[in-house]
């Protein structure tokens, strides 16, 4: 499946705060626009896998990309929220920088 | 560059989700199965099913179901990869309702 599940690999580790990058640019892109933007913290490491955004064009998704399972506030995403819930969403390293960058 | 016609979570007016039980048409399992056996055979990953649908007219893809959408992302990955001409498809498709169309 391409897949390589390990928590050692990446530049950011558990806890770590991140900002996703606000790109917009033409292709498949794997990260959602409500998340754009966004700060959170990273939940979890999930390994490295084929990259999607070069999959989805028949290419071969190498270089491989770490994917995290990043975690935000419910109310950093929605606003007008006192729902104490994270929400959760798998993005690939390329969209993430560090927080306060 | 704007937001994709995919790309909706979030957006408000949406209303509800359905979430009373769906039952397949015959046409729909047959689709998911086309899907599953074009991938087992490596013809085509999911990624690019997702980047066709992507790729759509947007009014033809909010007025496409779900399997309506797969079907049509199959359809131009296969025409995509040279694996089927669009003539061919439209030719099967004549023949059909020849067969079984509405007279």
């Amino acid at each position: 499946m391409g897949r390589t599940l390990n928590a050692e690999v990446g530049k950011f580790k558990p806890g770590d705060r991140v900002t996703v990058k606000f790109e917009d640019r033409p292709g498949h892109l794997r990260t959602p626009w409500y998340i754009r933007g966004k700060t959170g913290w990273i939940e979890r490491v999930h390994g490295e896998f084929l990259n999607p955004e070069s999959l989805a064009y028949g290419r071969d998704g190498l270089p491989k990309k770490t994917l995290y399972l990043v975690a935000f506030n419910q109310s950093d995403i929605w606003g007008r929220t006192n729902n104490a819930d994270k929400l959760l969403v798998d993005i690939y390293e390329h969209w993430l920088d560090p927080a306060g960058n | 560059m704007a937001r994709g016609h995919h790309d909706v979570g979030g957006l408000p007016g949406a209303g509800p989700i359905d979430q009373t039980e769906y039952q397949l048409s015959d046409w729909e399992v047959l689709a998911d199965a086309v899907n599953q056996a074009l991938g087992a055979k490596g013809i085509k990953r999911t990624d690019e099913m997702r980047r066709a649908r992507e790729e759509m007219d947007s009014a033809a893809y909010r007025d496409m179901t779900y399997y309506e959408r797969w079907i049509a992302s199959i359809e131009a990955i296969l025409i995509e990869k040279n694996i089927l001409t669009k003539d061919e498809i439209d030719r099967k498709l004549r023949e059909f309702d020849a067969k079984w169309g509405e007279p």
